[in-house]
């Protein structure tokens, strides 16, 4: 027998996100727009809408289409959102804009989960003229402020000593058919099923063994200089005996919040990294996207020698109002959207 | 046979792992911004009962467990098997200790209980919320006591043991929460 229940009452009209949360929010953007005012940083706005996308196969995004006059429904009319601001950001510095920083929504396809939400906010800002090393500097300070902790600690590590130190292993130097072994040695459920490529076990390995243990108490926690093979639009630079790319990643509390690069500035580099990006859309059979021309040509025209980094406000948001889901700082996630 | 794709991932959902049927209890979506993703799950053997880590490749795919539940009529047990029905179909089905669990010192003949079936074979006997079982043992209460303060343990004739006010007595009839094991109140006999 099943006991009668009162029908159930529909709450998904209100935000999940409480008052004091989207007041925080506000306060974060007032205080990193006095931040940058200070600096002499111009904020800028570029268009979600792009007639290119970005070739990253770990990016998916997504699509709409756009129609203006005169125009017929056929492919010229679609639009990809971008998943960052970055190559219109870069013609703005081709273009001689200075240093410059932008606060916006971006979009990426299937990713969803307590620390993904298909639309999320990017503080993305930009130093000509300035190493990785002073951007990091700057990154913290930043932070300090938005927290309004000054005392919060800071530790830099590289990504080749992270794994040596947690994984006993050397990216630089092993042998690929090992790694699915590292991944069941170190208790991985799973693996020995997992098909990936060799990034791909790397990126495993790290987010399984290594990323939660980063940024505890609250220290700003920087991985720098990845593997080659995970360049993206980072800067390759010999460092001793081995590659890297010149690339931060910012933790706290075990979540990821930033990524940062010493731009690639090599038209021809850049246009190889789109082509090697699609060849390997093609393989996974992922859809092959319009690389971005504009961008191509600012970089052949000259962008200054720049570090660029972009941030997670979701996320950071998050942490510093202790909330363990993103939903609790979003006013309505994409389920009450 | 089913599919699930990871994206389709979620608590609740039933799905084959090295033979065996296992429900997802908890779902992670694990991505470096730069990176491959993953979905980091934690399953449930619907077979052992234990729970264990393992982890998915965003995209993956993996088949479906038929795994359902069903409210089927308990008939009897014949000194090692339970024997259920189906009220409509009058299907029978034979469930073993494993299964039946902690269901069996619940249940008596004609309950309707929720079983849950893996491909026809039961794994899991859920009893009902709420029993109604005769006391078959308890020490004799304290007269006039009504509050309800302090109690007793009493045996009901399923097998349970549980605690009872002082002033139930033997051979009273007694509702119980199974879920919690708490006695609920007298019933009193037709």
């Amino acid at each position: 027998m099943i006991p009668a229940i009162s029908p159930p009452i529909d709450h998904t009209w209100l935000p999940c996100a409480d008052l004091a949360t989207q007041r925080r929010r506000a306060q974060l953007y007032a205080d990193l727009r006095e931040f940058f005012a200070e600096r002499a940083v111009l904020e800028v706005e570029t268009p979600l809408l792009s007639r290119a996308a970005t070739t990253d196969p770990a990016l998916a995004s997504l699509m709409t289409q756009c129609h203006l006059p005169g125009q017929s429904n056929n492919e010229l009319a679609n639009y990809w959102l971008h998943t960052s601001p970055e190559f219109p950001m870069k013609r703005l510095l081709a273009a001689g804009s200075g240093a410059i920083y932008q606060v916006c929504k971006v979009f990426r396809d299937h990713e969803r989960g307590a620390r993904h939400h298909p639309e999320f906010t990017l503080l993305e800002w930009y130093r000509p003229d300035w190493t990785l090393a002073h951007l990091m500097d700057e990154m913290v300070e930043l932070l300090r402020t938005l927290w309004q902790r000054p005392d919060l600690p800071t530790k830099r590590y590289s990504y080749r000593a992270l794994f040596q130190q947690f994984l006993g292993i050397d990216p630089w130097h092993l042998k690929i058919e090992t790694l699915p072994h590292h991944a069941i040695a170190h208790g991985i459920g799973g693996a020995e099923t997992l098909e990936l490529t060799p990034d791909g076990w790397l990126d495993l390995l790290f987010t399984h063994c290594i990323e939660p243990h980063l940024g505890q108490m609250g220290c700003l926690t920087f991985v720098c200089d990845y593997p080659p093979s995970q360049a993206a639009l980072a800067r390759l630079n010999k460092d001793g005996d081995i590659t890297t790319a010149r690339r931060f990643e910012l933790y706290q509390y075990g979540m990821e919040l930033a990524n940062g690069f010493e731009e690639l500035t090599d038209a021809n580099e850049q246009q190889q990294r789109f082509q090697n990006d699609l060849q390997t859309r093609a393989e996974q059979n992922q859809l092959i996207v319009p690389m971005d021309t504009a961008l191509l040509q600012a970089l052949a025209d000259g962008l200054p020698n720049t570090a660029g980094v972009a941030l997670g406000i979701d996320r950071l948001l998050m942490l510093i109002t202790g909330k363990t889901t993103i939903d609790e700082v979003l006013a309505f996630p994409i389920e009450r959207a | 046979m089913a599919i699930y794709k990871t994206n389709e991932f979620k608590s609740g959902l039933k799905i084959m792992l090295d033979g065996d049927p296992y429900n997802i209890v908890e779902n992670e979506f694990v991505k470096p911004g730069k990176g491959q993703a993953f979905n980091r799950v934690r399953v449930k053997n619907l077979k052992t009962g234990r729970v264990v880590e393992r982890t998915f490749k965003s995209g993956d795919t993996v088949e479906a467990a038929d795994v359902m539940d069903t409210e089927l009529q308990y008939l009897y047990n014949d000194g090692e098997h339970w024997h259920f029905m189906h009220p409509e179909t009058f299907e029978q089905i034979t469930a073993d200790a494993p299964a039946v669990g902690d269901a069996t010192k619940w249940i008596k003949e004609q309950d309707m209980c929720s079983v849950t079936l893996w491909n026809g074979i039961p794994l899991n006997v859920e009893p009902p919320n709420f029993v109604v079982l005769k006391i078959t043992e308890t020490d004799p209460g304290v007269r006039g006591d009504t509050s309800g303060g302090g109690g007793k343990p009493a045996t009901l004739e399923s097998g349970a043991v549980v605690n009872v006010p002082l002033f139930v007595q033997l051979g009273e009839t007694i509702k119980v929460d199974t879920r919690t094991g708490t006695y609920v109140s007298r019933v009193k006999d037709e």
